[in-house]
């Protein structure tokens, strides 16, 4: 009987807990969840399951100052390609990143993913905000 | 004392019970030849091997069979812009390159199958900033019909283009012994079976028909 009390209170908890999170909360999880799928299929094999890039080749995506900088230009080089020199980590690549026509509301999971992975942390970025820097596309 | 000797024993038994090393297989067609040695019939197996080639490398010396007699070498086919399996291949490549770069009995060669826009200079790049050193990892450019030819040796299968306009080819890395022949095929994109790939070398160098051969 105890046991039943005791384990009916914990559950009541857990419920509780789960529901408490915040609907921030929980769009961030859908985002990212969904993100680490679009990158596993989309990213992955170019910039590694840790984002560490490859050699002098690929860069890794773990330059949180990189990504902060040029955060309103993250959804257009997803879907227009990048090309030419960058800086990452004080080091210089120059390559081409392939064009990949991803949806609007596939950019901004898997950028969520990115900017909240590989020890970045940048938060949620959202489908209005993918949308609304995709128009300033060059 | 007393106390140990059974200790003792179970451990002399054990230690006569480690599995030993399992020989790598011979992969490829093989084909039975009978010759008549000292009046009898005998019959022996035939495997198949790598053929001979010309293939220019990232330095534009020319590389021949010739350059990997003696030498154990693992093969695999890529090109510089492919945007899929080539950068997990040659990601993965690496740990084998650095595990064995000491070694000079062994090899990797990676033939491009994009010759016309992998130059030996696009080559040299890559293996630049690849961080690829010395002559212990080659990228071969050659004309295409001849590495689309060798790439059939080594069971493996590319083609130009798909409809999407990409190339289309396998990710296998070929481990091959010093008489030519195949000895393993491990899928390149997957980091345990490259392991596995670094382990069947260690195997294979310490044949003794591998040891023996020069």
């Amino acid at each position: 009987m105890k046991l039943k009390l005791i384990s009916g209170i914990l559950l009541l908890i857990i419920v509780f807990a789960v529901s408490c999170q915040s609907d921030k909360q929980v769009e961030f999880n859908r985002y990212y969840s969904g993100g680490s799928a679009i990158y596993q299929a989309h990213c992955e094999n170019c910039h590694g399951a840790k984002g560490e890039g490859l050699q002098a080749l690929i860069p890794p995506l773990t330059d949180s100052i990189y990504l902060k900088n040029n955060k309103a230009s993250l959804s257009c080089y997803i879907k227009k390609g990048l090309k030419g020199k960058i800086i990452i980590h004080e080091r210089e690549f120059e390559g081409e990143m392939p064009v990949d026509d991803l949806a609007p509301i596939e950019i901004a999971k898997v950028l969520t993913y990115v900017t909240n992975s590989f020890g970045n942390k940048m938060g949620t970025i959202d489908l209005q905000r993918v949308q609304a820097d995709l128009e300033k596309c060059r | 004392m007393r106390k140990l000797l059974p200790g003792i024993i179970l451990l002399i038994f054990l230690s006569a019970c480690a599995p030993k090393q399992a020989a790598l297989p011979i992969l490829g067609n093989r084909e039975p030849i009978t010759k008549t040695v000292d009046g009898k019939t005998v019959t022996d197996t035939a495997y198949a091997t790598i053929p001979d080639f010309k293939f220019v490398n990232q330095y534009a010396d020319t590389i021949t069979a010739k350059n990997l007699n003696g030498k154990i070498y693992v093969a695999d086919f890529f090109f510089t812009t492919c945007p899929s399996i080539c950068p997990v291949m040659h990601r993965n490549m690496l740990n084998v390159y650095k595990e064995f770069k000491d070694d000079d009995n062994f090899r990797i060669i990676s033939h491009t199958i994009d010759p016309k826009y992998d130059t030996i200079p696009v080559l040299k790049r890559y293996a630049d900033k690849m961080g690829i050193t010395g002559n212990s990892w080659w990228l071969l450019h050659g004309n295409k019909g001849d590495t689309y030819n060798i790439a059939k040796s080594y069971l493996q299968t590319v083609q130009e283009k798909n409809p999407a306009g990409q190339f289309i080819h396998d990710g296998f890395f070929i481990l091959i012994d010093k008489q030519k022949r195949i000895r393993g095929t491990y899928e390149g994109t997957d980091p345990k079976e490259v392991e596995k790939l670094i382990a069947d070398i260690k195997i294979l160098k310490a044949e003794p028909e591998q040891a023996a051969s020069k």
